[in-house]
């Protein structure tokens, strides 16, 4: 007798620390099943209903912020999503207690998304519930609201909130992409050749709201945001030699860390935002990664050796840095400890290997350009298991991988569709998506 | 205009006459700044190689005021006319060739003739490398040849060196001319 109630008295607190843990909206404290699955075997199937406009100026708004969820949700393929002219076909509701279960039932939906706007003037108050489609609750249910300028911004944080409740997923939907770009057609003033500007261009995951951070018309190029994703590092001519910037994109303000008079480029900021990885020829010495503080103090000098050592990459926890290196013959990857030390090498199968990104946790990979055939593709390095697996298979020429910050996905740029335009990809060579159309596009970096 | 063409010529005369081996032009040095000056050098017949065209002006040279036109010239003038040969190179090499050599000591005759002109040489890559790597191989390939012009007696600080990797192209072409003619070390006047 003890025994069966020590027992049933485990299995309670089992159940009770289930409920706190799941229990993140506190509109739902009771319940106990937050989490929406699927038949056995498959992914939850979601809907996307066009959200309600409560008011009639908001009409724009609500269809925007269905479609961007849905691609949103789409975006992470931890969901099927249900097509959009398919989900079309069950009659719109006004109210949430209006939904017609039963036919979303029937078009096999395991959850539904019940969404209204309101919009008065430039205010907008967007309501979004989760609806488990079997037991008809709702599971979630969040209100955002705020400036009308940027409705997409509403349902990127929707589908971050809804991975984050139901598979514990640090969605992307709110970050960004920098890349270099010639899309302003723009030449550089003066000289006596006509030579195209290219300018640092940023824009949110999925390729809108494109914005260009810097404007001295000359070259700026090989973009890397800062962990806190205020600034980008890049590569600018404006000088007349490449020398490293710092564009703190939310104040307007560029800051050059360097040393002037002496070549700087590729610079990539440390996991902690605190330190900067480059490439230098500084001293009379050929390329060599250098690390200083973000202010430029504490210059250190990494690698010395004489031949090529450039595109550096911090390991998540900064101790580490891999980079390329043509010590060997051919450009390889690389390994070396954050103080110079333990150098090895990586890559032993390929002709040639740059551009090597270290992988977020809980990862442990390096993407790199690898060249195949005439020009390059995506692959990577799993580290615990000393293999590489190819990501993209010759279609145009692939370089310059950037991780997404949960890992999941590489940024790169292709010549598959003609010009160079960024896409992503899922690190299962899965999802390819185009970001950029306009212009060339190239080194993207992904932010946090 | 026309005198523009003229001391164009007649500084491509200067170089094939202080180079003995200027004649020996490497297939992609048919492309000259700026890619629209191509169209003249490049063969219209195929009697006419490039070599053959800088022969039919020597007469130009024996004009007495040379060096004065020439001193006279903006430097945009100068670099637009340039004379000044890039040193090209092979894929994923930043090694000179005797080709390479003739044309870098051809070029260092111009400097120790113009003494008082500073140079940038140029690193170029073409699209074949990846974009990040070629920066730091044209880089190098400035390197090499400013190397060899100091070896040659040209002091160090009259040539600065930046690199673009595969920006810049000189031919926007996706091809092997294309390519050979972007794997290159390009010499600019910056001060004379």
């Amino acid at each position: 007798m003890t025994q069966v109630f020590r027992w049933m008295l485990t299995a309670g607190m089992a159940v009770l620390a289930v409920t706190v843990i799941t229990a993140q909206a506190p509109q739902q404290p009771t319940e106990l099943e937050l989490v929406i699955s699927g038949d056995p075997g498959s992914p939850p199937r979601y809907a996307v209903p066009e959200f309600v406009a409560a008011t009639p100026e908001a009409a724009e708004v609500a269809k925007t912020l269905s479609q961007v969820l849905w691609d949103d949700l789409n975006f992470e393929r931890e969901f099927y999503m249900i097509p959009r002219d398919t989900a079309a076909t069950v009659p719109a509701v006004r109210t949430a207690d209006q939904i017609p279960f039963p036919a979303w039932r029937e078009l096999g939906a395991d959850a539904v998304i019940f969404g209204s706007v309101q919009q008065t003037g430039t205010t907008v108050t967007v309501q979004m519930r989760l609806f488990n489609v079997r037991t008809r609750q709702s599971v979630m249910a969040k209100e955002y609201s705020g400036s009308a300028a940027n409705p997409r911004l509403y349902a990127h944080t929707m589908s971050d909130d809804i991975h984050q409740q139901q598979r514990a997923l640090r969605g992307v939907a709110r970050t960004k992409l920098a890349f270099s770009s010639n899309r302003n057609r723009e030449r550089v003033v003066g000289g006596v050749q006509d030579r195209e500007v290219k300018e640092i261009y940023i824009a949110d995951y999925d390729g809108a709201n494109v914005r260009r951070i810097t404007t001295n018309r000359q070259l700026n190029i090989t973009p890397a945001w800062s962990p806190d994703a205020r600034t980008v590092a890049y590569t600018s001519y404006r000088r007349g030699y490449p020398d490293i910037f710092l564009a703190l994109i939310y104040q307007g303000v560029q800051e050059e860390p360097t040393t002037k008079g002496t070549q700087n480029y590729l610079p990539v900021f440390s996991p902690d935002g605190t330190r900067i990885a480059f490439v230098s020829s500084r001293g009379g010495s050929d390329s060599e990664i250098y690390v200083m503080n973000r202010d430029g103090s504490n210059v250190r000098r990494i690698t010395n050796n004489p031949g090529i050592d450039v595109t550096p990459t911090w390991s998540p926890t900064g101790a580490q840095i891999a980079f390329t290196s043509d010590r060997a013959g051919t450009p390889q990857i690389y390994i070396v400890g954050a103080d110079g030390l333990n150098l090895r090498r990586l890559t032993s199968g390929e002709s040639y290997a740059d551009r090597p990104t270290w992988s977020p946790a809980p990862f442990n990979e390096i993407a790199f350009s690898a060249r195949t055939g005439r020009g390059y593709d995506i692959k990577v390095y799993d580290l615990a298991a000393g293999q590489t697996r190819q990501v993209t298979f010759g279609e145009g020429s692939n370089e310059s991988p950037a991780y997404s910050p949960n890992g999941r996905h590489l940024a790169f740029s292709s010549t598959r569709t003609g010009k160079v335009q960024i896409f992503t990809i899922g690190r299962d060579g899965k999802g390819l998506t185009q970001v950029t159309r306009d212009g060339d596009n190239y080194t993207p970096a992904w932010s946090n | 205009m026309r005198r523009v063409t003229h001391l164009g010529w007649l500084l491509l005369v200067l170089v094939a006459t202080t180079s003995a081996c200027a004649r020996r032009v490497p297939a992609p040095a048919a492309a000259p700044t700026p890619p629209s000056s191509t169209a003249p050098a490049a063969p219209s017949t195929p009697a006419a190689p490039p070599a053959q065209r800088v022969e039919d002006v020597l007469p130009v040279a024996q004009q007495p005021l040379a060096e004065d036109a020439i001193g006279s010239r903006s430097l945009d003038d100068l670099n637009r006319d340039s004379p000044f040969r890039p040193v090209f190179f092979p894929l994923d090499s930043s090694d000179l060739d005797d080709a390479g050599r003739r044309v870098a000591q051809a070029n260092s005759d111009i400097l120790k003739r113009f003494a008082s002109w500073v140079v940038t040489i140029e690193g170029h890559g073409d699209e074949r490398g990846t974009t990040e790597y070629n920066l730091a191989l044209s880089e190098r390939r400035a390197v090499t040849v400013k190397t060899y012009l100091v070896s040659l007696g040209i002091a160090p600080d009259r040539i600065r060196i930046v690199s673009y990797g595969e920006e810049f192209p000189f031919d926007p072409g996706h091809n092997d001319a294309a390519w050979a003619a972007n794997r290159r070390a390009q010499f600019l006047i910056t001060a004379k």
